[in-house]
């Protein structure tokens, strides 16, 4: 049972921060543009908490600094991200090249400023973490409350409720419905009167807002500060969630808490019997190996929105 | 209209000269002087032949990777893979290099040779996916780079580490090094993998330019319908053009762990090389020259940045500011062409 409840815990936190980044690359993905650039989103997610906690707790403000850390964080990914989208949407840049160019230049511009404000490649820690704590009543529920309401952090109550919301909104709101016609035929979108290029920028803004929030989580959580190598390859394995959830917010749910238990395993693994024999690089690799057999159609089929990938010009067929 | 070949060397240079104006700007409101730092980053790659020699040993990597990414983009591929199949190169070719000793002529060959076809052994699933299944390669790519990370530090770690979280280093008879080159440069690392990127310049050009196999590569890219019409493999030159894309990314493997270290340690992060030879590829034009002189110039940034950094305080991370500018200006060369054009048409 301890063990368990270890199992679900971890899966549930390592799961949060991807399931945030995920659901970003979603939104852009839906619109029809590609987003390779979620890593680099997430570092500059990472980099906004860490210096805004940091410049907050040396004001004095305390416990609150990390979540207003959170808002400056969701901000910033939403202004970064529109370099992406003014590349990739206006310039018609090639989308993948583009969001490259933003992995770049986000480690690039967080680490030279970092390297400006505290004179080294890394910050110090912040104080204020998210730690985990005991939901007061709910924990007490025997079975359920070990399992999902201890030991929990508030963050991945954010995550899940987040996701559920995304749910709705692409598929019961019309907001969604435009989302997701523009990055399926946005010839067929135009003529209807939906604007193409604005909900374009909206999807490219909303992938900055949750994949900056993903990275922020990830710091604030599991690191503590920021340095270039706070995120590495979070965000491409969110991106692989995106995919291996076949673009769907249910889906993406599944895959990152797929992701989740399989690093909660590397984490436990040790301590379960049948799987102290597996090496542990198994499940380190895991996630990028099924993403690659989904894509192959061995683990059912994951098919893109059609317009994917394509910069849309008015007036062409 | 602007001829076509005007505009190829027009575009990457005002990407260069707009992405050195930028990181100039960053300079001044970070509190920087532009000038001075250029100076000593200048200084950094001609200052001495030590630095030169040291700008060439970080270009060699370079010049395979882009390559290897121009190679792929001439049949209409994206190999954003090249990291990955750098490292199993690299791996390949230490493991080679240090599982025995034999002359010379046998040994440095075979285990080069090794780089290689791992490389394009690595480079053949998102090769064969796409050809026979359809799935696009760049997920797939991007998804081997982390496998091979992971395995490739699995394997180190499991079968061949000794103190120093590193593998053995390779026997002399398998080694790049080059005593000639070194007396040379001041004993910089200089090695003789640079004379294998020259020779891997010459064969994408000859191959792709001067043989039936390579007109057909890139007539694949320019339009796959039309090749099939026309009676061409797609699907097999698609798997063909990604093993040759994958050797040259195997190569670049060998040039770090023949060349420049002579084993491999247990990497924490990418070594950057694939991703930077996406800039190179894409500023050189994806032709072999292009890839050359674009090495040149990214191996001379990253070189000179650590002097601008000794010299004048700038954190070196400000040339990454500068290649991911370039590469965005490079990429958004639709707006640029549209300016010059534009220009073109007042003048008339």
């Amino acid at each position: 049972m301890d063990v368990l409840a270890l199992i679900v815990s971890t899966t549930i936190y390592s799961a949060a921060p991807l399931m945030l980044a995920a659901l970003g690359g979603l939104f852009s993905e839906r619109s029809g543009v590609v987003n390779i650039g979620l890593e680099g989103l997430m570092v500059i997610g990472a980099f906004s908490v860490i210096v805004t906690t940091l410049t907050l707790e040396a004001a004095g403000v305390g416990a609150l600094s990390v979540w207003i850390g959170l808002l400056v964080a969701a901000v910033v990914g939403a202004l970064f991200s529109l370099f992406h989208a003014v590349a990739s949407i206006h310039f018609q840049a090639d989308q993948v090249v583009s969001g490259v160019a933003l992995n770049f230049l986000a480690v690039g511009l967080s680490v030279y400023i970092i390297n400006l404000l505290y004179g080294s490649g890394q910050t110090a820690y912040i104080e204020n973490r998210f730690y985990r704590f005991n939901i007061p009543g709910l924990s007490d529920i025997p079975v359920i409350g070990p399992l999902f309401f201890s030991n929990v952090y508030a963050t991945s109550f954010l995550a899940f409720g987040l996701a559920f919301l995304v749910y709705y909104v692409i598929y019961y709101r019309p907001f969604g419905l435009r989302l997701r016609s523009v990055g399926e035929h946005p010839q067929a979108a135009d003529t209807m009167g939906i604007r193409v290029i604005k909900m374009r920028y909206i999807g490219v803004m909303l992938s900055g807002v949750f994949a900056g929030l993903g990275g922020a989580v990830f710091a604030a959580t599991f690191s503590g500060n920021f340095s270039a190598t706070t995120i590495t390859g979070q965000g491409f394995m969110a991106l692989a969630a995106l995919i291996f959830g076949k673009w769907h917010p249910l889906g993406v749910i599944g895959a990152t808490l797929f992701f989740g238990l399989a690093q909660a395993l590397g984490v436990v693994g040790q301590q379960l019997p049948f799987l102290s024999d597996v090496p542990p690089v198994f499940l380190l690799i895991a996630p990028y190996v099924l993403t690659i057999l989904a894509l192959a159609g061995f683990v059912g089929r994951a098919e893109g929105p059609k317009a994917l990938g394509k910069p849309y010009i008015k007036g062409s067929r | 209209m602007l001829a076509g070949k005007a505009m190829h060397v027009a575009i990457p240079l005002l990407a260069i000269l707009l992405g050195l104006l930028v990181g100039a700007i960053v300079m001044v409101i970070t509190g920087h002087n532009p000038i001075e730092a250029y100076g000593a980053l200048v200084a950094g790659i001609f200052g001495s032949s030590y630095y030169f020699g040291e700008m060439i040993r970080t270009m060699t990597p370079l010049i395979l990777g882009g390559l290897a990414v121009a190679f792929a983009y001439r049949t209409g591929l994206f190999n954003i893979g090249v990291e990955g199949q750098l490292i199993v190169g690299w791996l390949a070719s230490v493991y080679v290099g240090a599982a025995f000793e034999a002359p010379m002529a046998i040994h440095l060959p075979l285990s080069i040779a090794a780089a290689a076809v791992a490389g394009a052994l690595w480079a053949l699933v998102p090769g064969i996916l796409k050809a026979k299944l359809h799935v696009h390669e760049v997920i797939v790519s991007i998804m081997m780079n982390y496998i091979a990370l992971y395995t490739a530090n699995a394997i180190i770690r499991t079968y061949l580490l000794i103190p120093g979280e590193r593998t053995e280093s390779i026997y002399p008879s398998a080694s790049l090094a080059s005593p000639f080159f070194q007396s040379l440069t001041e004993y910089s690392r200089l090695h003789y993998g640079f004379l294998i990127a020259v020779a891997a310049c010459l064969f994408m050009w000859f191959f792709l330019w001067k043989t039936t196999a390579g007109y057909e590569l890139r007539a694949v890219g320019l339009n796959a319908n039309a090749s099939t019409y026309a009676g061409m493999n797609v699907s097999r030159n698609i798997i063909l053009s990604m093993a040759i894309s994958g050797a040259f990314a195997g190569l670049a493997g060998a040039a770090e762990g023949l060349g420049t270290f002579g084993y491999m340690s247990i990497l924490s992060g990418f070594t950057g090389v694939g991703f930077e030879g996406i800039a190179v590829a894409l500023l050189g034009t994806n032709t072999a020259l292009g890839v050359f002189l674009s090495a040149f110039l990214f191996g001379g940034l990253k070189t000179g940045a650590l002097t601008m950094n000794q010299q004048t305080n700038v954190p070196t991370e400000l040339i990454s500011i500068v290649i991911a500018l370039i590469i965005f200006f490079v990429a958004s060369s639709y707006v640029v062409r549209l300016m010059l054009l534009k220009r073109k048409k007042g003048d008339k």
